[in-house]
């Protein structure tokens, strides 16, 4: 499903190269679950973003549903954002003004859903996540988890193939970061 | 995506600043307001001027003295050519297709009857006058026909001239001084108002033979001819033409048709009113650069939100459209209340200032708002394309 060969991504900071990533391999199977561990500022995020398409690696090849998707334009790459990935930031990115329900709806307004069904879904998912009471809250009136579960919820609204979730798990130990963690329950992992 | 989603979450985003996009609107208000308003007035004193012209009735044409390419209302034109005399007048009476004429001169006299005096207008003219001029006389009768040269001292006055002169008296048979001559008058005339600032019911109307006298004028000012409904107006001018050119040996007059003198005074006035609606629009700009500016902060105050929509998959193309539509939205819902507010404007002004024509123009109203939603694309083309640039990552840290 998802194949990287030899990865590479390099910021130029000044005349500095910073490598995040540097030769990444891996292959995750359809079905599998797969987390990726390792200290802050070890390139957890940068592999995400280059997985959810949303960064291009600065060398390597990238095979999506055995597609090359490393050279992909910009409209196609959007689309199978659009289509085929949820992705939890870490920073969750929930719009500000929109309500938890106007944030998980908007994954659904982009593909272009219709109205009732657009809502039918962001009712069921929200219920699903124990949320439906803070439907009408913006995030500034929500509690951390209620964020997070917010923005697992929009991440998950799709019904995507594949489902990258970025923990904020650097400065946390192994134990205390289970406890934030929310995406296990989406897994069904302890 | 389809358009009413995207308006949807357009107006979404303009509802969390409503303050600041109300005022923004406000902007683009005022611009259309003042483009209703301005044109409303130019509009109206469009019509109010052609309906000054048209009272008389459309099947005339005047002659006046002296080779001109403009029309001259006033008809003091330096009479260097042979005189437009009452004889031309009869000759051109005899036209083919013309019903009647005519012979003008005018001017201001003292008019004194036994206790009171007044300085009014003096019209020097014929019997035809209540035909031509599509005035009625009320009381009496008008100037009788008559031979050129025995014309009798008659006079007819116009309404406010009788009621300041014989307060309630009736006026019939009563004895006027205009100038050195005494006059009867025989009639009286309907009100008629204001034409172009004159009053013609402050007036007197007297043979044209005995007002040429009264004035020392060798050349009647005008003559003015009412023909036939189905006559055709070129061929009039070419036989009018014809006969004066036999008369005084070469072309020293000038025709004035009906339709010629409204052509001008329509494309003056829409000048005008152009020129009002231009005037109006200056302020619709300024509306333009405050959309331009909310538009801009919007985008950098979004950046966030923008880099999250393209996380999400929507296109570059697709976060265009919402800027540009939140851009046109606020510019055409600003629009609307200018429009609502033109008009109102302009009933309350009609309400004030009777006299002042508001005639609002629903051509000018739909170019207006279609003016502020162009304004409105106008001003989000930039900032649109600066969002839609932006890339999604970079955007999504920019928190
Ligand atoms: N745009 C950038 N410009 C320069 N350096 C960058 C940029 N993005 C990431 N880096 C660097 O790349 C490295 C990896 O960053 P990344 O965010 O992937 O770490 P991470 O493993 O997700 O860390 P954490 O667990 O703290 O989130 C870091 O050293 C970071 O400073
Ligand atoms: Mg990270």
């Amino acid at each position: 499903m998802i194949r990287l060969q030899a990865i590479e991504r390099r910021f130029a900071v000044g005349d500095e190269a910073v490598y995040a990533l540097n030769g990444v391999s891996l292959n995750v199977e359809k079905g599998e679950y797969l987390s990726i561990m390792g200290p802050s500022g070890s390139g957890k995020s940068t592999l995400l973003h280059i997985i959810g398409l949303l960064d291009r690696p600065t060398a390597g090849q990238y095979w999506l549903a055995g597609k090359d998707v490393t050279g992909l334009a910009d409209e196609e790459r959007a689309q199978i954002r659009r289509e085929k990935i949820g992705f939890v930031f870490q920073l969750f990115h929930l719009v500000p003004r929109l309500t938890a329900a106007g944030n998980v709806e908007l994954p659904l307004t982009l593909a272009g859903l219709p109205r009732e069904e657009r809502e039918e879904r962001v009712r069921e998912i929200l219920a699903a996540y124990g949320l439906s009471a803070r439907a009408r809250h913006v995030p500034s009136q929500l509690s951390g988890g209620e964020r997070q579960r917010v923005a697992i919820a929009r991440a998950t609204v799709t019904r995507p193939e594949i489902l990258l979730a970025d923990e904020p798990t650097g400065n946390l130990d192994r134990g205390s970061g289970r406890e934030v963690t929310g995406i296990d329950r989406v897994f069904g992992h302890p | 995506m389809p358009f009413k989603d995207i308006i949807g979450l357009s107006w979404g985003a303009l509802m969390a600043y409503r303050m600041r996009s109300f005022l923004t609107a406000l902007g683009i208000s005022v611009g259309i307001a003042a483009v209703v308003l301005l044109t409303s007035i130019g509009e109206g004193v469009h019509r109010f001027v052609l309906a000054e012209f048209t009272q008389f009735g459309t099947n005339l044409l005047a002659v006046v003295p002296g080779k001109t390419a403009t029309f001259g209302v006033s008809g003091a034109i330096v009479s260097t050519v042979r005189p437009l005399s009452l004889a031309d007048g009869e000759a051109l009476a005899r036209i083919d297709g013309v019903v009647a004429v005519v012979p003008v001169v005018q001017g201001n006299a003292l008019v004194e009857a036994q206790s009171k005096s007044r300085r009014a207008f003096v019209f020097g003219v014929g019997s035809a006058v209540p035909t031509v001029w599509r005035i009625k006389v009320t009381t009496g009768k008008f100037l009788p026909a008559e031979e050129r040269g025995t014309a009798r001292a008659f006079a007819v006055l116009g309404s406010k001239l009788t009621d300041e002169l014989f307060g309630g008296t009736n006026p019939l048979g009563q004895r006027i001084r205009v100038g050195q001559e005494r006059y009867r008058v025989i009639g009286v005339m309907e009100r008629k108002g204001q034409f172009m600032g004159f009053d013609l019911d402050d007036a007197v109307y007297l043979p044209a033979e005995r007002a040429l006298e009264l004035f020392n004028r060798e050349s009647l000012m005008e003559i003015d001819l009412l023909y036939e409904p189905g006559a055709s107006v070129d061929r009039l001018v070419t036989d009018i033409k014809r006969a004066l050119v036999s008369r005084h040996g070469h072309e020293d007059f000038t025709i004035i048709t009906q339709k010629q003198m409204l052509d001008v005074l329509g494309s003056i006035l829409d000048v005008l009113t152009f020129a009002v609606a231009a005037l109006g629009s200056i302020s619709l700009l300024v509306g333009g650069v405050g959309v331009l500016t909310i538009m801009t902060i919007a985008v950098t105050e979004r950046t966030s939100e923008i880099g999250l929509l393209r996380a999400l998959g929507a296109e570059r193309d697709q976060i265009s459209k919402l800027f540009l539509t939140e851009a046109v939205v606020l510019a055409g819902a600003g629009g609307l209340g200018g429009l609502a507010a033109g008009v109102a404007l302009g009933q309350i002004l009609h309400a004030l200032i009777p006299g002042l024509p508001v005639q609002m123009s629903w051509g000018y109203a739909l170019a207006g708002e279609v003016l502020a939603i162009a304004v409105g694309l106008a001003a989000g083309v930039v900032p649109a394309r600066r969002a839609a640039k932006l890339d999604p990552l970079e955007a999504l840290r920019n928190e």
